[in-house]
């Protein structure tokens, strides 16, 4: 048992919006793209529904890396959802930075319904990236640790 | 300063006997001389304890979410820097404009209390002020101070003027700051992350949540805050964890980011002495370096900076300052 729990592969919380970057996940599975087992996708209307406070909830409730995704700037189903969330999520995460949180456990990508490829891409990367930093200590809740 | 102090009382009486208001929103002198409590005059004979000293730090303006609501108007007396939370709270319809006369007043900085107790002084007979100095009378002796080692986090740095007033009261004697007000911003950003995070769980794991930073906040107006949600986790009680600590008061500084006029009350009014303006500045340096120059709280109409948005914007990914 004991090995098992050393082996624990980092837990990834992905917000993936609707429109564009749920489907090119839809995308990679159905051209047999493998992206990393550990990645949670989190499917919210658009990558602007997504509140600050979800990303410290992911955090506190063990994830190891946060990555949202949503379509390109310009491309948002809503028009113009995701240039709120440009704006919020580099101060949210620019935040985390300055309290000394690793940058590299946060991310933003673009991704469209399209690009299947970049997202197993970028779901490759982001988790060995987050690997490499093992576990989150610092955003941690221990109450939600088992 | 004392003369100020007699004109405002002059302007309170007589616009209160003519009938224009029938409240006057100002400071009431405390019990130990130094805790000066913001208070409601409702008569002319309750002006008697009416108050404007260098203790007098308090911003008023959040006060009138709830006061202008009332029958009748009331007189407020504005700092610069409340002018800029009343200009805010204009700005997002939550004083009623109508129901209240503004009357703006110089500062030359206010003394920060807890310097006080560092210097002995914990009973203040009397204060006399001039631009560059303060003069405490305590324990049967005088107490002289230069502005700038008595004065608030945010007095020392401020430059802010009068903005929104229906009239002025001034004797055009202003201080001129001498320090950088992100310098500590700066600082930090140059340390490494494990430095960062030292700091700042040294600084954070000091929080008892009670709730003071949000409650004095002229930015935290919602009636209800995501804090007082039972299901939150983290509502109204000491913290158990140290998530909580970050969760907070990142949440905190982030739900006032953009609209933070940086008045420094969050820090002023925590008993456990946490830097928390340097959270709200953290946001507006940023807010600074990406969208441009903003300063809340200077207009009543423009966009705020998270409710806007151009299309070249930074990305996530390109706006980390600072060493890693």
């Amino acid at each position: 048992m004991q090995e098992i729990n050393n082996a624990k592969k980092p837990l990834i919380v992905a917000f993936c919006c609707n429109w564009c970057s749920y489907a090119g996940a839809d995308l990679a599975g159905s051209s047999r793209l493998s992206y990393p087992a550990e990645v949670k996708i989190i499917r919210v209307p658009c990558s602007c529904r997504v509140n600050p406070m979800f990303v410290l909830k992911a955090f506190q409730r063990g994830a190891d890396g946060v990555i949202l995704c949503g379509c390109h700037p310009g491309d948002c189903h809503y028009t113009t959802g995701n240039y709120y969330t440009r704006r919020r999520m580099s101060l949210l995460f620019s935040m985390l930075d300055y309290l000394g949180i690793e940058r590299e456990r946060t991310r933003v990508e673009w991704v469209s319904a399209a690009e299947g490829a970049k997202f197993s891409a970028v779901m490759n990367d982001f988790a060995s990236k987050v690997a490499s930093l093992g576990e989150n200590k610092r955003l941690e809740d221990l109450r939600c640790k088992e | 300063m004392q003369r100020i102090e007699s004109m405002m009382i002059e302007k309170a009486k007589a616009l209160l006997s003519s009938g224009e208001v029938n409240r006057v929103l100002g400071w009431k002198k405390g019990e130990l001389g130094f805790d000066v409590e913001p208070c409601v005059f409702t008569s002319e004979d309750s002006l008697k304890d009416f108050v404007y000293n260098a203790f007098c730090g308090a911003n008023l303006s959040k006060y009138l979410v709830g006061e202008t609501k009332k029958e009748g108007k009331i007189l407020v007396f504005l700092k610069p820097c409340d002018s800029y939370s009343f200009n805010q709270l204009i700005k997002e319809h939550r004083i009623n404009k109508d129901n209240v006369y503004t009357v703006g007043v110089e500062c030359q900085g206010k003394v920060d209390n807890s310097k006080l107790k560092e210097n002995g002084i914990e009973i203040v007979d009397g204060v006399v002020e001039t631009v560059e100095e303060v003069t405490i009378k305590a324990n049967g002796k005088d107490y002289a101070f230069k502005k700038d080692e008595i004065v608030l986090g945010k007095c020392s740095v401020c430059e802010k003027k009068l903005l929104s007033y229906d009239e002025v009261i001034s004797i055009n004697e202003k201080r001129t700051p001498s320090i950088d007000r992100f310098e500590m911003v700066k600082k930090l950003e140059s340390m490494t992350a494990d430095e960062r995070y030292a700091f700042w769980k040294d600084q954070l794991s000091n929080c008892i949540r009670c709730n003071a930073c949000r409650n004095v906040c002229p930015a935290c107006t919602c009636t209800k805050c995501v804090f007082d949600n039972d299901n939150s986790g983290i509502a109204s009680k000491a913290n158990s964890d140290s998530f909580e600590e970050k969760m907070f008061h990142i949440i905190r500084a982030f739900h006032v980011a953009g609209r933070c006029t940086d008045c420094g009350e969050c820090s002023r009014v925590c008993p456990q002495h946490i830097p928390l303006h340097l959270l709200n500045r953290k946001f507006i340096s940023d807010i600074n370096r990406l969208y441009g120059e903003y300063q809340a709280g200077e207009d009543t109409e423009s966009k705020g900076p998270l409710t806007n948005f151009t299309k070249g914007d930074a990305e996530p990914s390109e706006v980390f300052g600072g060493n890693n």
